[in-house]
């Protein structure tokens, strides 16, 4: 569904992602694990073009999107709930979803408020509330359901989990897994929080120093000693490039 | 400021606290008081000589330490108003639309009122003006949150487009009202352009100069806008053909004539007036419109998040260009009102003081509440016609002004957005 193939990113000079190549299939969840600045969002956006990859292809089902706008790519069915929710904190929670649809068929609009309402119950509650007058967790669903609202076949989310209690995490972990069993939305999700992303992923890929040093399912990862002491038990091993 | 706020607590702290910061405050003052204020020019024989009044400095030191010493021992801490606005709004927003019903009323009537004279309706011409150029401006500061310091362009585009036009092609007002509206927001167009990648601050600082651009071209292109002698004889708007003259030109009928009314110079008055009012209601009626329609949401939600907006799918280009065009267009006819209602146009009405009163209008306002607008047009037309004797004194009210409504107001006059849809009743189109 999604190939990203030896992609290099530019920050000015620096290099963010050094040749990263992953895959995602048709109704998978796949996560993206890995330290502060090893270059996972920076993946996503550049997936989104944001800056655009100075060398490497990224094909969106059978499509080359890698010179694309942003705003062009996000029409070919690909949502991208981007880090730090940046929901639109002065407008309802109404009008935040309704931007969401902004590249959907209007047709469908009350039926994808329905299901996003559905999944958020809260949602449908503070509706007509400012959207940054929301807890944290609730500006995180309000910013998945704004990225659902256009219908994607493929949602990227840059760490829903940031920040939020640890009862909300799981609560967000599960609805992300509702997005993909029911729904039937493939995912890519980037997290911080590697255990709850690993248990939940059919695969991930571990990035580090923005390469790939690590590629497997969801529980080899877990399993593997190297992930588990750098990613989750806190411990500073490092993870052979 | 915060901190002294919260040094509160304990009562003896907070007087030496308010006592300190008052005594600051007047040392600024009577340091800016003292060239400002301090001297003044006064005619002699054989020339002009300077005098000091000192005693004004300590009066201004003194009115500043009082008000600081106030504003220091009585202000609350700031947490608290947030939470405030946020519960007024619902409410207050009924009202706003029942205040704005009440002052079209009484505005619709005012020709006919018996207070009513030339002067009056002169000067509600003129606040009617800044309401629509405010409402104009609007679009792109308050809907859009890009900072424009040089709107005034485009109400010089307007203005010149009929003038010149009417000079050169002896073109009729009705004809140039859609074309100053055309040509203005093509300016906006080419203005927006370089100033894509632009926000915040460096926003500001281009379209600031883009405002002296055009003020300067005019200014300077002899030949074709005659400079700095500016246009004159501008012709006086029809009504719809029939115009407003004592004796009608050959083979036609003036106003009174056909209206079978006793010549009165009056009647061009009025009908300026319902003029300006019109073409504000239809900027007030479009803005509103425009709103509720998916680019008057892109505005909002690019001026919320622009990275946001991508990701959703909102082409951020096309989004800025169209508010800086449709702000241009209503500066444009705004403009072209101007022109024909003078008479006469020089660079002289394009300083970048006008840009600033639009812009001080749009802010104390509040972003983005039409009826805010018409409250601080009103405030700031009005305000220095009723102190004429304080003419030379002007822009310090205005500070005051300014300073008043930070503290009291720091969200302008009327704060608080209307969502633009509500459940059962999903947005229109």
């Amino acid at each position: 569904m999604l190939s990203v193939a030896g992609i290099r990113t530019f920050y000015g000079q620096i290099e963010a992602l050094k040749g990263v190549s992953i895959e995602v299939r048709q109704g998978e969840i796949v996560t993206l694990i890995g330290a502060n600045g090893a270059g996972k969002s920076t993946l996503l956006m550049s997936i989104c073009g944001n800056p655009q990859p100075r060398a490497g292809r990224i094909v969106f089902e059978g499509q080359d999107i890698t010179r694309l706008s942003t705003h062009a790519i996000v029409r070919h069915g690909l949502a991208h709930a981007p880090e730090g929710r940046r929901i639109f904190p002065r407008m309802s929670v109404l009008e935040n979803l309704q931007m969401g649809a902004t590249v959907a068929d209007p047709a469908h609009y009350a039926d994808d408020l329905a299901r996003v309402f559905k999944l958020f119950p809260i949602l449908e509650r503070r509706q007509q509330q400012r959207g940054g007058t929301l807890s944290g967790g609730e500006q995180q669903m309000l910013s998945i359901g704004r990225a659902l609202m256009s219908r994607p076949r493929l949602l990227l989310l840059d760490e829903p989990s940031l920040g939020l209690a640890p009862l909300l995490v799981k609560q967000i972990f599960r609805t992300i897994a509702e997005i993909n069993q029911r729904e039937g939305v493939t995912v890519l999700l980037v997290e911080q929080n590697a255990f709850h992303a690993l248990r939940l992923a059919h695969r991930g890929y571990v990035l580090v120093n923005g390469r790939i040093a690590l590629a497997g399912t969801g529980a080899e990862l877990l399993a593997n000693r190297e992930v588990r002491s750098a990613y989750l038990e806190g411990g500073h091993g490092a993870v052979p490039a | 400021m915060a901190s002294i706020a919260e040094a509160a607590p304990k009562p003896p702290n907070a007087l030496a606290g308010a006592l300190k910061e008052a005594a600051l405050a007047a040392g600024v003052a009577g340091a800016l008081a003292l060239p400002l204020i301090g001297f003044h020019l006064v005619d002699v024989t054989g020339g002009v000589s300077v005098e000091s009044r000192l005693s004004w400095v300590v009066y201004a030191m003194l009115a500043v330490f009082a008000g600081r010493f106030l504003l220091a021992i009585t202000r609350r801490p700031a947490a608290a108003s947030g939470h405030r606005d946020a519960r007024r709004s619902a409410s207050g927003k009924r009202n706003a639309r029942l205040v704005g019903l009440v002052i079209l009323a009484a505005v619709l009537v005012l020709p006919f009122l018996p207070f009513s004279n030339r002067y009056v309706l002169d000067t509600a011409i003129t606040v009617l003006i800044y309401v629509m150029l405010g409402w104009g401006l609007n679009v792109v500061v308050g809907l859009a949150g890009l900072l424009d310091l040089g709107y005034v362009a485009f109400y010089a585009v307007g203005a010149y487009s009929y003038a010149l036009l009417a000079l050169y092609l002896q073109f009729g007002f009705w004809e140039c009202l859609p074309l100053a509206g055309i040509l203005a927001a093509t300016f906006g167009v080419l203005l927006g352009f370089p100033v894509l990648r632009l926000r915040g601050d460096y926003l500001a600082i281009v379209t600031l100069g883009f405002g002296e651009m055009i003020r300067i071209v005019l200014l300077n292109w002899q030949d074709f806008t005659r400079g700095p002698n500016g246009i004159d004889s501008i012709p006086r708007p029809s009504f719809f053909g029939l115009p407003f003259r004592e004796e009608p030109p050959e083979g036609g009928t003036s106003f009174h004539q056909f209206f079978g009314l006793e010549y009165a110079p009056e009647h061009r008055i009025v009908f300026l007036f319902y003029l300006i009012l019109a073409l504000a209601l239809v900027t007030n009626w479009a803005t509103l419109r425009l709103r509720r329609l998916p680019i008057g949401r892109a505005w909002e939600a690019l001026r919320e998040d622009e990275i946001a907006c991508r990701s959703l799918g909102i082409n951020p280009t096309n989004t800025k260009l169209s508010a800086f065009a449709i702000g241009a267009m209503f500066g444009g006819f705004a403009g072209a009102f101007f022109a024909t209602r003078q008479g006469f146009i020089s660079p002289e009405s394009f300083t970048f003081m006008e840009s600033a009163v639009i812009l001080a209008i749009v802010v104390l306002g509040g972003m983005g509440s039409q009826l805010g607008v018409v409250v601080a047009a009103a405030f700031f037309i009005v305000l220095p016609e009723l102190a004429r004797e304080f003419a030379q004194f002007r822009m310090l009210l205005f500070g005051l002004a300014m300073v008043l409504i930070m503290l009291w107001r720091p969200q302008g006059l009327i704060s608080g957005r209307e969502p633009s849809i509500r459940l059962g009743r999903p947005a229109d189109g």
